[in-house]
């Protein structure tokens, strides 16, 4: 089973985010950056699935602050082959030009199963596995929390709001939107990610020129102004709490 | 290049769903400055009745018994040919399971622009799309002449996108629909045999913030105390501390109690916009700058692992 | 079982007897059985010290790597402490046990999280670095954080996670603060380029992280001028004063009680408020039992007006681990699944059985730890818990770090 993941990296939530002087643009000079939370996910899922049914998995990171640092991971969980593309900056609104550097990496990779997180939270133009399978004219499922495979196809499960699972059998190869891996993502030692830092190489894959531009633009970046912030009840953890029953006794409920 | 909007409804088990509407009532306004008609596209089998209330100019019916249920594949060969023929304005569709898995083909093999996570689109043509985890706003021109959109609710009223009289149903052909590459297997339905919390009048939802499994008894004794259920955010579900039935959000049900406590919870988009038609949330959360406040009707930055015995415990000194 | 005649590989023992100074004392154990007779959570742990010692010696160490019940070592450093043989036990075998779990996967996924935290955010909570000095608000004179001031100073005050970030503890930061100022020392912190000390994280089997963060610790020390260091936080102390030196990073270093019984000449008239009750106080397993600092934080008691020290039956050498370290701290469900007890109800029982209605204590992670001990077991009205900065603070009049 040939499995390639792909995965991005995007600012921390923890850390506060500011937009620039322009209003446009996200203020970047303080953001740190993490792996997507479902990338990671879907990394687990390949992990898993090699673990299980055997072949090769490659993870496919575009450059930036922390790259290196998710492949490394990856391969100390067990990845096979690490690709970081290089020329190319994802932002919020070009997500479409790296479904299409993406999508030349896959055609040649070749792969029975291409994972990825179902969305990102900076997302602005699509997400990245709709627009590859589209790019690739594969068949494409998103919102998926299991994976199985028997007889050549996939057996996905697909979750709809309710808790509701749809089961869906899709032909090879395909692209699959991850919400869930089938258990949270793997603890790696440092000790472990260093170790692999030497031994696992990093290929560049350097993007093509041309259709780097985004089909889409942002004039204004704000924060929500909040139509009415929540009325906060000040005081220690008890005096909160004795509000909070004032609250309730309005209410009714006490 | 066309000035219609269209909307591709979305329905499950035979109910449109809400989005479905939001989508007419964001598509109305686009449709009037562009000088264009709302056109809703249902593709079912036997499922015309769907069409009844949706307050849209014209329903595009299409049936076949491949569109009995969602597949990516189907919707896909019917919605290129079809939308392809248009040349609408605009495409709506939903930022759900149903909606963003046909969005990012649709956009590639109609070479169209997408939009996505978009809670509003303005009567002078911009989108307005909420990111990062709800903290950002990003708003510009809907790219012409066309755009694919997808939409989140929170803008619009469902109600905005009701109509009382039946549309207008015009029956389209769809091109032939096997083989598809994406089948529906089966439907596997939620635990049952558990309280359903999408009727519970009193929800006590914990997120993050409760930390382990441990610390859900303490919400557990708040429940028995003052009354309510315990429900949950998506990473307390997926640790599984709470079973997937208490799960609160997108992937999870959609709440409408007369009290919703938010506990240890940040209020991302997809939490959020389940919980919007509660008619009280309270929130307690460490970090001040957490969404949640913003919808939130009274809110404490407190650790509600300190909050939670003190409250069950002053409450069973008030009963005495 | 082995029933091939090859020689056991014999693998892992040797990687114990190399895994610390004097791990080679491994070979002196007698099985007495010291170690896990006086082990706090020794009756779930499957294989505590000496049955885990018997495991390694029969080339049976893969067994003990499928069981996570290892993972109730708090390393509380009882057993070295009274091993016959002085076999460094807590810090050579149960800390390198738990690197191989970590290895082969085998680690509690509540644990997970405070280790990608520290190593992603510099501390286990998961806060923001930025915000590390954020406790020190609003504090007049203002605190010093060295990488504005940049001015040279006699002391660096490594404040530690749980002193910045968790409101609780903060309060004691913020006493400590006051105490400081009113003394006239002259100190800075680093603030956000600060780092968690690593050491609880080492003895969670997190070496490498351990490596890490002391190396971005040293990096900051190295930029600025200062006589000693001064800390709070025991585990950092320990951190401090016994591995930094063999990463090459050597200061002089103290508890913030060594340092404050120095001053207590200087202290002392200060104290005019009285605080009228029986006051025990918990070592610390890193500042008493790993350390042996026993008397400072006593003597600094001992000096407030109207307070009478009480021992615990359990003090000094033999006093009962809190359940925090090595791990511990975050691992409280995991604990509770398998023991059914914690150990910090039962130490605050013991300070209500000595007659106590101030449990004093001098560790950031234990305020919080028997605060909630104290309100499980609902005897709230009966005993207090606080930090022996907050007490001194008291009874000199300091609030909020200000006089």
């Amino acid at each position: 089973m040939n499995i390639a993941v792909l995965a991005k990296l995007v600012p921390d939530l923890v850390e506060e985010l500011t937009i620039d002087s322009a209003g446009a643009k996200l203020d970047l000079a303080f953001a740190r950056y993490i792996i997507n939370e479902l990338d990671d996910h879907a990394i687990e899922q390949g992990i898993l699935l090699k673990e299980r049914f055997g072949g090769q998995v490659t993870v496919v990171v575009p450059e930036g602050d922390g790259a290196d640092d998710v492949l490394f991971t990856a391969a100390a969980k067990g990845a096979d082959r690490l690709l970081k593309l290089t020329g190319f900056s994802p932002d919020i609104g070009n997500t479409r030009a790296l479904a299409q550097h993406c999508s030349e990496i896959i055609r040649e990779l070749k792969p029975d199963l291409v994972l990825t997180g179902v969305q990102a939270h900076n997302d602005l133009d699509g997400s990245l596995g709709s627009l590859v399978a589209g790019l690739l004219e594969l068949p494409y499922v998103g919102y998926v929390s299991g994976v199985a495979i028997q007889n050549g196809a996939a057996s996905v499960r697909k979750e709809y709001p309710g808790g509701l699972i749809a089961e869906f059998d899709v032909t090879l190869p395909a692209v699959l939107g991850i919400q869930a891996a089938e258990q949270p993502p793997r603890y790696v030692a440092v000790s472990k990610v260093r170790q692999t830092m030497k031994t696992a190489t990093i290929e560049s894959m350097p993007a093509s020129a041309g259709a780097s531009a985004p089909l889409l633009t942002i004039s204004r970046m704000y924060k929500p102004e909040a139509a009415q912030h929540a009325t906060m009840l000040a005081g220690s953890p008890e005096e909160v709490a004795a509000q909070l029953i004032g609250i309730f006794k309005e209410l009714g409920v006490l | 290049m066309g000035n219609d909007v269209c909307v591709v409804i979305e329905h499950l088990r035979g109910q449109v769903s809400d989005i479905s509407y939001v989508m007419l009532a964001a598509a109305r306004g686009l449709a009037e400055s562009s000088g264009g008609k709302v056109l809703a596209i249902l593709l079912g089998h036997g499922a015309q009745d769907l069409a009844q209330d949706l307050l849209a100019d014209e329903v595009l019916y299409a049936d076949h018994p491949e569109l009995t249920d969602f597949t990516p594949d189907a919707y896909e060969a019917v919605l290129v040919q079809l939308l392809g023929e248009k040349q609408p304005r605009a495409i709506l569709l939903g930022h759900t399971s149903i909606g963003t898995d046909v969005a990012g083909t649709l956009s590639v093999r109609l070479k169209l622009p997408l939009v996505s996570s978009c809670r509003q689109i303005t009567s002078d043509g911009k989108y307005v799309s909420q990111i990062c985890g709800g903290k950002i706003m990003a708003e510009g021109e809907l790219p012409v002449p066309a755009s694919v959109v997808t939409m989140t609710p929170g803008g619009y009223k469902p109600e905005q996108g009701r109509g009382s009289a039946r549309p207008e149903v015009t029956a389209i052909q769809p091109p032939p629909l096997t083989p598809m590459r994406t089948k529906l297997a089966k439907y596997i339905e939620p635990a049952g045999g558990d309280v359903d919390i999408s009727k519970e009048s009193l929800l006590i939802a914990v997120g993050r913030g409760i930390q382990n499994q441990d610390n859900i008894s303490l919400a557990e004794e708040l429940a028995k105390t003052l009354g309510g259920v315990v429900c949950g955010s998506r990473p307390v579900v997926d640790q599984a501390w709470l079973a997937s039935s208490r799960l609160v959000g997108k992937s999870g049900k959609h709440v409408k109690p007369k009290i919703y406590l938010a506990l240890g919870i940040s209020g991302a988009p997809e939490h959020t916009e389940a919980i919007s038609d509660s008619d009280v949330i309270i929130a307690v959360n460490t970090d001040p700058s957490a969404p949640i406040f913003d919808i939130a009707r009274y809110g404490a930055e407190a650790d509600i692992l300190d909050v939670l015995p003190s409250l069950t415990e002053q409450i069973k000194q008030l009963r005495g | 079982m082995n029933t091939t005649s090859t020689m056991p590989k014999h693998e892992y023992y040797d990687a114990m007897l190399h895994a610390v100074d004097r791990g080679e004392r491994l070979r002196l154990c007698l099985e007495c059985g010291n170690c896990s007779g006086i082990c706090p959570f020794g009756q779930v742990m499957v294989y505590p010290p000496s049955r885990l010692i018997a495991m390694l010696r029969a080339d049976r160490f893969e067994t003990v790597l499928k069981t996570d019940a290892l993972w109730m070592c708090v390393s509380c450093y009882a057993c070295t402490e009274f091993c016959p043989s002085q076999i460094p036990l807590t810090a050579g075998l149960m800390a390198r046990t738990k690197e191989e779990l970590l290895l082969s996967g085998n680690v509690p996924t509540e644990l997970q999280a405070a280790l990608s935290n520290s190593q992603r955010y510099g501390n286990p909570l998961g806060q923001s670095p930025r915000k590390r000095a954020d406790w020190a608000a609003g504090i007049t004179p203002e605190i010093q954080v060295l990488a504005k001031t940049r001015q040279a100073v006699q002391v660096l005050w490594f404040v530690g996670d749980y002193a910045s970030y968790h409101p609780r503890v903060q309060a004691a930061s913020r006493a400590l603060a006051g105490l400081l100022n009113l003394l006239g020392v002259s100190f800075g912190i680093l603030g956000p380029e600060e780092s968690s000390d690593g050491d609880s994280q080492r003895l969670a089997g997190e070496r490498g992280l351990f490596e890490t963060l002391a190396d971005k610790n040293g990096k900051a020390f190295s930029k600025y001028q200062f006589e000693t260091i001064m800390t709070a936080d025991p585990h950092a102390y320990n951190a401090l004063k016994n591995e930094y030196p063999r990463l090459g990073i050597t200061y002089p270093v103290q508890h913030y009680t060594e340092f404050l019984a120095e001053r207590l000449e200087q202290l002392t008239p200060l104290m005019t408020r009285e605080i009228q009750s029986k006051i025990t106080f918990h070592d610390a397993c890193y500042l008493g039992r790993a350390n042996h600092v026993f008397e400072p934080p006593r003597n600094l008691l001992r000096a407030i007006p109207g307070a009478e020290l009480v021992e615990m039956s359990h003090n000094r050498s033999n006093s009962l681990c809190c359940g925090g370290g090595g791990g511990g701290m975050w691992l409280d469900g995991f604990q509770w699944e398998k023991a059914h007890v914690r150990l910090s109800e039962l130490r605050v029982r013991e300070a209500l059985a000595a007659g106590a209605s101030i449990l004093a204590v001098g560790c950031p992670y234990e305020t919080p730890r028997f605060e909630d001990a104290v309100k499980t077991a609902q005897r709230e009205s009966e005993l207090k818990v606080r930090d022996i900065a907050e007490l001194l603070a008291e009874s000199i009049g300091i609030r909020e770090g200000v006089l």
